[in-house]
């Protein structure tokens, strides 16, 4: 267990390093979010004005949320591209040679997103509190909130690794991105769902990132909904995907 | 002794190069094709409850947002103008085409050969999209083919702008580093809502500056209005500014990048 985490420290630390020092890292996980916060919740905040659009705290609040869901899954997606540039420099061929016990590793660059994500998401809560977002939940459901995004980014950052270790190159980018991206924005992103018409509704009511979006606005808005199911989502999620992660790794420990 | 080919063949030798390096690579240009798709699919329908607002000017959101792929697209054109030209920059092949006696205007307008193919495909693949899914015309037929040129004139423009980009990084990665800020400029607009509907004075500001907002505009003025001189003036001038101006500064950013050479 000693090895295990070793390699998760040194691969942790490694990635956030890179992420700190290099700006060309960072920067566009910080701006895409902040970009939808403002293109929508400042955008399309008339939409609250739709009849039956019912959300106490608002319409940046309510945007905030998906906001804060997409920035943690962009936390981990963003983390396999590092993984895919790791294998095109060689960097990664290294590592499977130099690590006693190679699931560490993708322990390794798990945390390096979560470490990420936290410094993305605080600079998202900051802009959302200055353009004007309303706290109505208490501590314990921000820390649900909280809670929710740490799963989110953990199996994003799963699928994100596992994807870029099957494939070791970054042209497997889109692939990383593209079906994440697109669960995103088949949840209730703009209105609720009960707002949600045709096809959109009928997709949104059995995506599961609909349940974590509705969760955290409950949790936003002090009045919680749907918090367990989302718990248990994300997390059949994370070990589903851990074990996509593995077989990954398994895939690049074949290709040698 | 043979004839010096005219600037018109010099252009077309040059733009059937470039269009068929991006015929080439059709399989690279399918996801930038297909992504506004993707979001028109998920937004026109996600976005349907906005018809309900006091004021929109429209029952189908899908009639209002069909002009989003146009544009996005055609700032997918841009990159990829860009990204091929600073390619051709990279590998040294602009400055062994500088040692031939083509004109350099032939050499920028050819290189844009492919981006205005690009422009034709995607216009056509969005509006038979549009179609597919109960877009109609409040223009007419005529008004069909007139949103074909304008979005062609607003894809060519572009590329101008992603040739000039080329010409001032001469790097692929920076070109590529340039697309997010595009982006920005296509979601501060009037994309998702008519400007009198924004409601954050701000962003109303934003949009009423963004020029992006009156290509948008004009496009769908032609499917949900019928035929409005103005906004239809004002997309075509905006067009027809940034390829000039882009051009223009290409033309002077060519001849310094081949007197570095």
């Amino acid at each position: 267990m000693r090895r295990f985490f070793d390699v998760a420290h040194a691969v942790a630390w490694r990635s956030i390093h890179n992420t700190v020092v290099n700006p060309a890292i960072i920067v566009p996980s910080i701006v895409f979010p902040l970009f939808f916060l403002v293109a929508f919740a400042g955008g399309l905040s008339r939409i609250s004005d739709v009849p039956n659009f019912h959300y106490k705290p608002g319409y940046t609040s309510f945007q905030f949320v998906f906001v804060f869901v997409q920035s943690a899954a962009f936390g981990g997606v963003f983390t396999g591209f590092a993984v895919a540039r790791d294998f095109e420099s060689g960097f990664a061929r290294r590592l499977l040679l130099g690590a006693p016990r190679r699931s560490g590793i993708i322990a390794g660059y798990a945390a390096g997103a979560l470490m990420r994500w936290l410094i993305v998401v605080t600079v998202v809560t900051i802009a959302g509190l200055i353009a004007g977002m309303n706290v109505y939940g208490n501590g314990i459901d921000l820390f649900g909130l909280f809670g929710l995004g740490l799963g989110m980014n953990f199996a994003a950052a799963l699928w994100a690794v596992g994807i870029a270790m099957f494939l070791r190159t970054e042209q497997a980018g889109p692939l990383i991105q593209m079906p994440v991206f697109v669960a995103l924005f088949l949840a209730p992103v703009y209105v609720p769902l009960s707002l949600l018409t045709g096809w959109v509704h009928a997709v949104s009511r059995v995506n599961p990132i609909t349940a974590v979006i509705e969760a955290g606005r409950g949790l936003l808005a002090g009045s919680p909904v749907k918090v367990a199911l989302s718990f248990a989502l994300l997390a059949a999620a994370a070990a589903l995907l851990a074990l996509f992660a593995r077989r990954g790794l398994a895939s690049a420990e074949r290709a040698g | 002794m043979t004839r010096e080919p005219s600037l018109i063949e010099q252009v077309a030798a040059v733009a059937r190069r470039s269009a068929l390096g991006m015929y080439r690579q059709r399989a690279l240009l399918f996801f930038p094709m297909v992504f506004p798709l993707i979001l028109f699919a998920i937004n026109g329908s996600a976005l349907s409850s906005a018809t309900e607002i006091h004021g929109f000017p429209t029952h189908d959101y899908r009639a209002f947002l069909i002009a989003m792929p146009f544009v996005q697209g055609a700032m997918f054109v841009s990159i990829s103008t860009g990204t091929n030209l600073a390619r051709d920059i990279e590998t040294g092949f602009l400055n062994r085409l500088a040692l031939t006696p083509l004109r350099s205007e032939a050499m920028l307008l050819g290189q844009l050969g492919g981006a205005f193919v690009l422009g034709c495909v995607q216009a056509v693949v969005y509006l038979l999209v549009g179609f597919a899914t109960g877009v109609s015309f409040a223009s007419g037929v005529g008004g069909v083919f007139v949103l074909l040129a304008l979005s062609i004139a607003i894809s060519f423009a572009f590329a101008s702008l992603g040739g000039l980009l080329a010409l001032r990084l001469g790097s692929g990665e920076a070109i590529q580093g340039i697309f997010p800020l595009l982006f920005v400029t296509l979601f501060l607009s009037s994309s998702s809502l008519p400007r009198n509907l924004i409601k954050a004075a701000w962003f109303r500001e934003v949009a009423t500056y963004n020029p992006v907002s009156y290509l948008l505009e004009g496009l769908r003025s032609l499917v949900i209005a019928g035929w409005n001189a103005q906004a239809l003036e004002l997309a075509f001038g905006f067009a027809l500014v940034l390829a000039l101006v882009s051009l223009g500064l290409s033309g002077t950013a060519m001849k310094s990048r081949l007197a570095r050479a």
